[in-house]
C-alpha cells in the first residue's frame, strides 16, 4: 500500500440509547391486524428516550470520539442526519457548545439523504490538510406504526475524527460516488415518515447494479482485488444486501460486518459509521476496510487500518451495544416519539418559555456544563453565580467543567406527581468528586435501582419540551454508570 | 447584640378559618373569615388597625400580587398593606411583619393574615411553580414530595435505619397527627386512619405514600398584635407575648457543597438556635409545652425533631415510635392536627400554627387542650430541605 497516505481516521466514538425493544413486543401489539408482522419479531432494536434525539445522540458519540484526545485539536464539527431537529439553525452549532468545540472552529449540518455521513467523511478526508475534523452521524428513525420499518430501524450515533498525521489508526485509501435518481424511499421536508418503493426492485435493480460497479471502479484505482477487503459494510439496501454485494465482488463472507439488525436496527445516516468503527475496533494493522452507503446512487470509502488502539473509557460500538436496558413496553415508543398523545394530566400544561436571552448568557454552563472553580477558596460548583457559593467572595471564579468528572448520588427519590414523560422522574442531588453538587435529574435507572452512593456518569438529554413554540430546552442529567 | 423580640410585642388577637376544600369560598371569603374571628377574638374595630401584613405564595391560583386584594377583602381603608411571600413560610413572615412594626414603635395595632386558595388549581398537589429564567434550564422541577422525600435517602444512610423501620417510623408520625386531627373540628382532614392503611397506600415519591403527605387545602388564618401595654390598656389578662421570631434562608449551601449529608435541615437548625437564645430556651425537651412544626410530609416532621433538638441525632425515629410526641407524649407534636390533617393552605400556615398554641395557652382548645401549656414553637419551612426558608415563631404566657 501506498506509504504516502497520511490522512485518516484519527478517533472514533459511538453512542448507541441504552432502551432497546424487543421486536416481539412491537409484533404483538399490532398481530390483531398485522400477523405476518411476527415473521420479523427477532431480536431487539434501539429506542430513544422521549429526552434523546439525534443532537444528544451526537453529543455521546462526540464525547466518545474525544476519549483519549483534546477537542481543541478540532477546526471544525459536521453533524449528518436526516432527522436534526431544527430546520433553520445550525444544530451542529448545539452539539459543539455541548462538546466544548472551540468557537473558532467551523460547524455545518449536512443532510438529505442516509448516505450523507459518508459524503462529509469522503469530503473531510479529502481536505483533511486543512485540520483535523470530527464528522457525526446520528439518526433519530421515526416510522409508521405497523410498519416493516417500525420492526428495522433504529437510533444511533457514530462519531469520526480525521485529520492528518502519523498517529491515525486508520488510512484514507479513496472513495468512488454515483449520484443518480434512483428513489428506494423519499420523505417529503416536514413529513414524519419514510415512503418505501418495493425491496426487490431496490436490490436487483439499484444496490445490485449500482453499487458493485462503484467498488470495482475503487478496487480497480487502489490496485486491489475483493479477496483483499478484511472487512466491508453496505447499508442503505434491504436486508442481505451486503453478502450479496460481497459475493459479486469476491469478498469472502465472513468479512461482511454485521448489518446490527439483531441488536439496533437501521440507523440510517449513523449505519455506515457504526459499521466503520465496528471494522475500526477489530481491524489488524494492513487490513483493508471498505464501507459503502447505498442511496440515490452510492458513496464508497476505503481505509486501511494502520494503529489499532485501545483507549481507556472509550465505549465504541461493542461497549454501546452493549450498554442495554430490555424494554417491552411498545407503547414508549408511540409516547416517545410523539406518535401518541396520553393524557398527562394538568401538571403537563405547564408553559416552558425559555428565555433565548439568558440561554446564552449562560450557555457555557446550559450546554457545555461548566461551573466554576474559586480561585480563592478552590470550591467547584454549578451554577456559576457571581458569589462563590462556599467562601461568598464575588468574582472569582474560573470556567470548570462538570460532564466528565466521577460522581454519586447524594440524596434521592423517585417521583411519581410531577409530571415526567418517562415515570417515575428520579432526581436527587448528585455529588461530583471534585466537591461540585447539584440537583439533577437521574435517567436510564435500570432494574438494580439506585441508592445513595451510586455512581453516576453525565449524559446530555433534553430537559424539556416547549410544544407551544417547538423549542426544546437541552442540559445534562445523570444516569447509573453502566 | 440585639436585645430580640421577647415580650415586646402581645397577640390580641386571633382567628383561623375552616381549613379543607372550600368549593364555596373564594381567598377574599376565606380571609374574612379568619379576620372577622381575629376582630372579635381582639374586641377592637377594624379601624382601629393601623398596618397590615398579607401573606400569599402563589398568586395565579389565588386573587393576583400586591396588597391590594387583602385592602380590597377587608375594604382596609388608606392604611399601609404590604404583601409577603416566602413559599410555605409566607405565613410567618406576615407576623414577623407585623410585630417588628409593633416592635419598632411604628404602629400601635398591626393586622397579620396569610390565606391560600390551592383547590382552585383543578388538581391535587400544589401547583407547578417554575423557578426563574436560569434555574428553569438546568434545575429539574421536582414535585414537594420527591423534595422532601430526599431527607428519607439521606436518613437511612446515615444512621443506618432499615427502609422498612423508617418506612413505619414515618407512618406513625401521621397516624398520630390523624389521632390529633379527629379532634379539630376546623381540620381538613378529621378521621383517624390505621397504620396498615398508611402503610400501603400508593406511593408519590419514594419512600412518601399518599399518607405521609399533608392536606392540600383552603384557608386562612389571622393574627392581631400590638404592645403589651396596650392590650392591657384594653383589658386583657394573661397576656401571650411573643418570645422569637427567626428566619433561616438557604444560601445554596446545602445544595451546592459537601457540607449537607440529606439527613436534616440546616435552615432549621438555624433558626432554632437563633430562635432559643432570643426567648431564652435552652432545653427545648423540657421547656416547649407543645411543638406545631411544618410536616409538610411526614419525613420533615421527623427529621425536625432532631433539629430542633427535642429528639438527639438519630433518635427521632425511635422516639415517634415511643410516642414522644403524642398528644400524652413528653412533647405534644401537631395537637391540632398539624399540616398533615389541619392542611396547609401555604399562605396561612405559619399563622396557623402560631394560632393553636394561642388556644392552648388561652385554655381554649377544647377536646384537645393540654395541661397547663406555657410556651409553643411554630416551625415553618418554605421549598425543599436543601434549597428552602426555616421561619420560627415561640410564643407563651408572659413572664415565662
Amino acid at each position: 500500500m501506498s506509504s504516502l497516505n497520511t490522512t485518516g481516521i484519527k478517533s472514533f466514538g459511538a453512542f448507541i440509547p441504552r432502551r432497546r425493544l424487543q421486536r416481539s413486543a412491537i409484533a404483538a401489539a399490532h398481530g390483531w391486524a398485522f400477523p405476518a408482522l411476527k415473521a420479523q419479531a427477532k431480536g431487539e432494536r434501539s429506542m430513544c428516550g422521549w429526552d434523546e434525539d439525534v443532537l444528544t445522540m451526537a453529543v455521546e458519540a462526540g464525547r466518545d470520539c474525544l476519549r483519549g484526545g483534546s477537542v481543541s485539536n478540532l477546526s471544525g464539527l459536521s453533524l449528518a442526519s436526516t432527522t436534526a431537529p431544527y430546520a433553520d439553525l445550525n444544530n451542529a452549532v448545539f452539539v459543539g457548545a455541548a462538546l466544548r468545540l472551540p468557537s473558532h472552529a467551523s460547524a455545518s449540518d449536512t443532510g438529505g439523504s442516509t448516505r450523507a455521513g459518508l459524503s462529509a467523511l469522503i469530503a473531510a478526508c479529502e481536505s483533511a490538510a486543512d485540520g483535523e475534523k470530527m464528522i457525526i452521524a446520528s439518526e433519530h428513525r421515526k416510522a409508521k406504526p405497523a410498519s416493516v420499518q417500525e420492526m428495522q430501524f433504529g437510533s444511533g450515533a457514530g462519531a469520526l475524527s480525521v485529520g492528518g498525521g502519523d498517529d491515525c489508526i486508520a488510512h484514507y485509501l479513496g472513495s468512488e460516488t454515483v449520484s443518480v435518481p434512483f428513489i428506494d424511499h423519499f420523505r417529503k421536508a416536514g413529513a414524519d415518515f419514510d415512503y418505501s418503493w418495493e425491496e426487490r426492485w431496490i436490490r436487483d435493480e439499484g444496490v445490485a447494479k449500482i453499487v458493485p460497479a462503484a467498488i470495482k471502479r475503487l478496487l480497480q484505482r487502489l490496485q486491489l482485488g475483493g479477496d483483499k477487503v478484511a472487512h466491508f459494510g453496505l447499508s442503505g439496501g434491504p436486508k442481505r444486501s451486503d453478502s450479496f454485494v460481497a459475493k459479486l465482488l469476491k469478498i469472502s463472507p465472513e468479512c461482511v460486518l454485521p448489518d446490527l439488525s439483531a441488536q439496533v436496527g437501521d440507523t440510517g445516516t449513523a449505519k455506515p459509521f457504526l459499521q466503520l468503527i465496528d471494522a475500526l475496533e477489530k481491524a489488524k494493522t494492513g487490513d483493508v476496510i471498505l464501507v459503502a452507503s447505498f442511496a440515490q446512487g452510492v458513496e464508497v470509502v476505503a481505509f486501511e487500518m494502520k494503529n489499532p488502539k485501545v483507549i481507556a473509557g472509550r465505549r465504541g460500538l461493542a461497549g454501546s451495544v452493549a450498554d442495554r436496558i430490555e424494554e417491552t413496553a411498545y407503547m414508549k415508543l408511540l409516547s416517545n416519539d410523539d406518535q401518541i398523545e396520553l393524557d398527562w394530566g394538568m401538571r403537563a400544561e405547564t408553559d416552558q418559555k425559555t428565555a433565548l436571552t439568558q440561554l446564552y448568557r449562560a450557555s457555557d454552563q446550559i450546554f457545555g456544563f461548566v461551573g466554576g472553580q474559586c480561585r480563592k477558596c478552590q470550591a467547584v460548583q454549578f451554577p456559576r453565580l457571581p458569589h462563590c457559593v462556599n467562601c461568598g467572595e464575588a468574582s472569582t471564579q474560573d470556567p470548570y467543567s462538570l460532564s466528565d468528572e466521577p460522581a454519586k448520588i447524594a440524596t434521592y427519590s423517585a417521583d411519581w406527581l410531577m409530571y415526567s414523560p418517562s415515570p417515575p422522574l428520579y432526581l436527587g442531588l448528585v455529588q461530583f468528586d471534585s466537591g461540585a453538587r447539584l440537583l439533577m435529574e437521574i435517567v436510564d435507572v435500570g432494574a438494580d435501582g439506585i441508592d445513595v452512593g451510586t455512581e453516576v456518569t453525565m449524559t446530555f438529554r433534553k430537559k424539556e419540551r416547549d410544544k407551544l413554540r417547538g423549542w426544546d430546552r437541552y442540559f445534562w442529567k445523570a444516569t447509573p454508570k453502566s | 447584640m440585639a436585645s430580640g423580640i421577647k415580650d415586646k410585642v402581645a397577640i390580641l388577637g386571633m382567628g383561623c378559618s375552616k381549613f379543607g376544600e372550600r368549593w364555596d369560598c373564594g381567598t377574599e371569603d376565606l380571609l374574612s373569615e379568619a379576620f372577622l374571628e381575629a376582630l372579635a377574638d381582639a374586641g377592637i374595630e377594624r379601624e382601629q388597625i393601623d398596618a397590615a401584613w398579607y401573606g400569599s405564595a402563589l398568586e395565579r391560583v389565588n386573587v393576583g400580587t400586591s396588597a391590594i386584594p387583602l385592602s380590597t377583602a377587608l375594604r382596609l381603608d388608606g392604611i399601609p398593606v404590604s404583601r409577603v411571600e416566602n413559599m410555605c413560610a409566607t405565613g410567618t413572615e406576615a407576623l414577623r411583619g407585623a410585630v417588628y412594626a409593633v416592635a419598632s414603635g411604628a404602629v400601635d395595632i398591626a393586622l397579620a393574615i396569610g390565606a391560600e386558595k390551592l383547590k382552585d388549581t383543578g388538581y391535587g398537589g400544589l401547583p407547578i411553580s417554575q423557578k426563574g429564567t436560569l434555574n428553569d434550564l438546568w434545575m429539574p422541577y421536582a414535585s414537594a414530595p420527591a423534595g422532601f422525600a430526599q431527607l428519607a435517602a439521606g436518613y437511612r444512610a446515615k444512621y443506618g435505619v432499615s427502609r422498612e423501620e423508617l418506612k413505619r417510623s414515618i407512618g406513625r408520625v401521621s397516624w398520630k397527627s390523624h389521632q390529633n386531627g379527629a379532634k379539630n373540628p376546623k381540620a381538613h382532614l378529621q378521621k383517624t386512619v390505621d397504620m396498615e392503611t398508611i402503610l400501603n397506600a400508593a406511593i408519590i415519591a419514594e419512600p412518601l405514600g399518599i399518607f405521609d403527605c399533608c392536606g392540600v387545602s383552603d384557608g386562612a388564618a389571622c393574627a392581631i398584635v400590638t404592645t403589651p401595654e396596650i392590650a392591657r390598656s384594653l383589658g386583657k389578662k394573661d397576656l401571650v407575648t411573643v418570645k422569637a421570631l427567626q428566619l433561616s434562608a438557604s444560601s445554596g449551601r446545602e445544595q451546592g457543597t459537601r457540607d449537607w449529608d440529606g439527613s436534616y435541615v440546616q435552615n432549621t437548625r438555624n433558626a432554632a438556635g437563633a430562635a432559643y437564645r432570643e426567648a431564652g430556651i435552652t432545653h427545648p425537651r423540657k421547656q416547649l409545652s407543645a411543638l406545631e412544626v411544618h410536616d409538610c410530609f411526614s419525613i420533615t416532621e421527623l427529621v425536625t425533631m432532631e433539629d430542633l433538638g427535642v429528639s438527639e441525632p438519630g433518635q427521632a425515629w425511635k422516639d415517634v415510635m415511643d410516642g414522644v410526641f403524642d398528644a400524652d407524649g413528653i412533647v405534644p407534636c401537631q395537637i391540632d392536627g398539624g399540616l398533615k390533617c389541619f392542611g396547609h393552605p401555604i399562605g396561612a400556615s405559619g399563622l396557623r400554627m402560631v394560632y393553636e398554641h394561642w388556644l392552648q395557652l388561652n385554655g381554649r382548645a377544647g377536646e384537645r387542650q393540654l395541661r397547663n401549656p406555657t410556651i409553643g414553637l411554630a416551625h415553618n419551612l418554605g421549598g425543599v430541605p436543601y434549597n428552602g426558608v426555616c421561619a420560627i415563631s415561640i410564643v407563651g404566657l408572659e413572664g415565662v
